[in-house]
């Protein structure tokens, strides 16, 4: 957080059909419908998130991520970073307040990799979904399905990996966590946090520009993703893989598709990240065990279905 | 209810659709192979085939991987249309690099 840049905030997700994608995220993932607005978009949260909305779904003929967000500390951080940006070459475009409800002005910017992200300082502070925050009980009753307890990260597939690095370490403040590094040196997957995660956002070498992977929301423990998994098959989701055990990060995950055939993520545990930390590798050759800890083999859908 | 033989003339394989059931979903719940699964939402374009002969309905679809005009030459995906009628289907190529990635062990490059 060395430049201000605070935590993932939200994410704008394209679906197909909106009734079909709001079922899947509130009564499957456990996202709880915060408001609509005249564009016709969604907006959801997880319970424990303070602010108003993390996730964003808007209809569309084709599926995929239109942007993320980070939350910055505060205005001042906004401006600072709106010029570092800009001194380092980075096109920014201002998206005024309330173009998301109750969220204040976004510098939004898109990196090499062709994907747009933004920042912002202000949204509404609803405070967690369900509980106090006097004398607040363990958790919310009446949450549904895998009872979701933050929108954690997202994973994009793109190119221009080593510039897309420089921006998110060097201009914005992120520490490498962890990388893919293939035999002749070359960094193909980079992981950054800009907290003591693991990783608040992902990226893997793609030839074709602004590919999303997945959204991922963060599970208590390896119950409740086993509990996610028997939620999926009982509501017959498409599934990708899972429950397994990540290589990278050393989460336990399990993957699945949202309605429009955008990838979602629960998972629980992983590392941690300190800025004295040194990035831990993983060879490509080793890119099986890197991704799915226990098969040691990748499924061809994790590298090549994306939206 | 009623329910549609499915011919997929690239494989030579037979399965047979239930009524209201998307073709791919037929194919996957007889452990048969012979189209790619992928997002099984319409989102991916993997399961992308052409529908030589017979009549179906579509759901949506991402008009990336199935624009209209391909739609209208019965390109469509798998995972998305439910048959009316018995079919005879036909895989499409996945784009090079998507094959490319298939067979290689380095997907990442």
């Amino acid at each position: 957080m060395k430049k201000g840049v605070m935590r993932p905030g939200h994410v704008q997700i394209r679906v197909l059909d909106m009734g079909d994608a709001v079922k899947h995220y509130t009564d499957l993932l456990g996202l709880i419908e915060t408001d609509r607005d005249d564009q016709g978009r969604v907006y959801l949260k997880a319970w424990s998130e303070v602010d108003k909305f993390s996730v964003v779904l808007r209809e569309a003929d084709e599926p995929g991520c239109d942007f993320m967000g980070f939350k910055v500390v505060d205005e001042a951080a906004l401006n600072q970073l709106e010029k570092d940006l800009v001194d380092y070459g980075v096109e920014v475009e201002q998206v005024p307040a309330e173009e998301l409800k109750d969220c204040g002005r976004r510098v939004r910017f898109t990196v090499p990799s062709g994907h747009a992200f933004e920042l912002y300082a202000d949204k509404k502070y609803t405070g967690k979904w369900g509980v106090s925050s006097v004398n607040p009980e363990a958790w919310p009753r009446g949450l549904q399905g895998m009872k979701a307890v933050r929108f954690d990260h997202a994973l994009f597939y793109g190119p221009e990996l080593a510039a897309v690095y420089d921006i998110f370490v060097n201009v914005l403040g992120f520490y490498l966590a962890e990388q893919v590094l293939d035999p002749e040196g070359t960094r193909v997957a980079q992981f950054l946090t800009v907290s003591m995660k693991e990783h608040d956002v992902a990226f893997i070498h793609h030839e074709e520009k602004g590919k999303f992977h997945h959204a991922s929301f963060f599970l208590d423990t390896w119950e409740a993703v086993l509990r996610a998994a028997d939620l999926i098959s009982m509501t017959d989701t498409s599934i990708d893989i899972g429950p397994t055990r990540h290589g990278l990060t050393h989460g336990q995950t399990i993957y699945f598709f949202d309605p429009s055939g955008n990838r979602n993520e629960v998972f629980c545990g992983g590392d941690y990240h300190y800025p004295d930390h040194k990035p831990i590798t993983w060879k490509a050759e080793d890119l099986g065990k890197a991704i799915f800890y226990h098969d040691r083999v990748l499924n061809e859908r994790f590298l090549t279905v994306l939206t | 209810m009623a329910e549609f033989q499915v011919f997929n003339r690239t494989t030579g394989d037979h399965f047979i659709c239930q009524e209201g059931q998307s073709v791919l979903k037929a194919m996957e719940q007889l452990g048969m192979k012979c189209v790619p699964v992928g997002c099984r939402g319409g989102g991916c374009g993997f399961c992308k085939i052409r529908v030589l002969e017979g009549d179906f309905e579509c759901g949506k679809m991402s008009k990336v991987h199935a624009p209209p005009d391909a739609v209208e030459k019965g390109e469509v995906l798998a995972c998305r249309i439910y048959p009316l009628t018995d079919l005879t289907i036909e895989c499409v190529p996945l784009p090079e690099a998507a094959l490319a990635k298939q067979t290689t062990t380095k997907p990442l490059r």
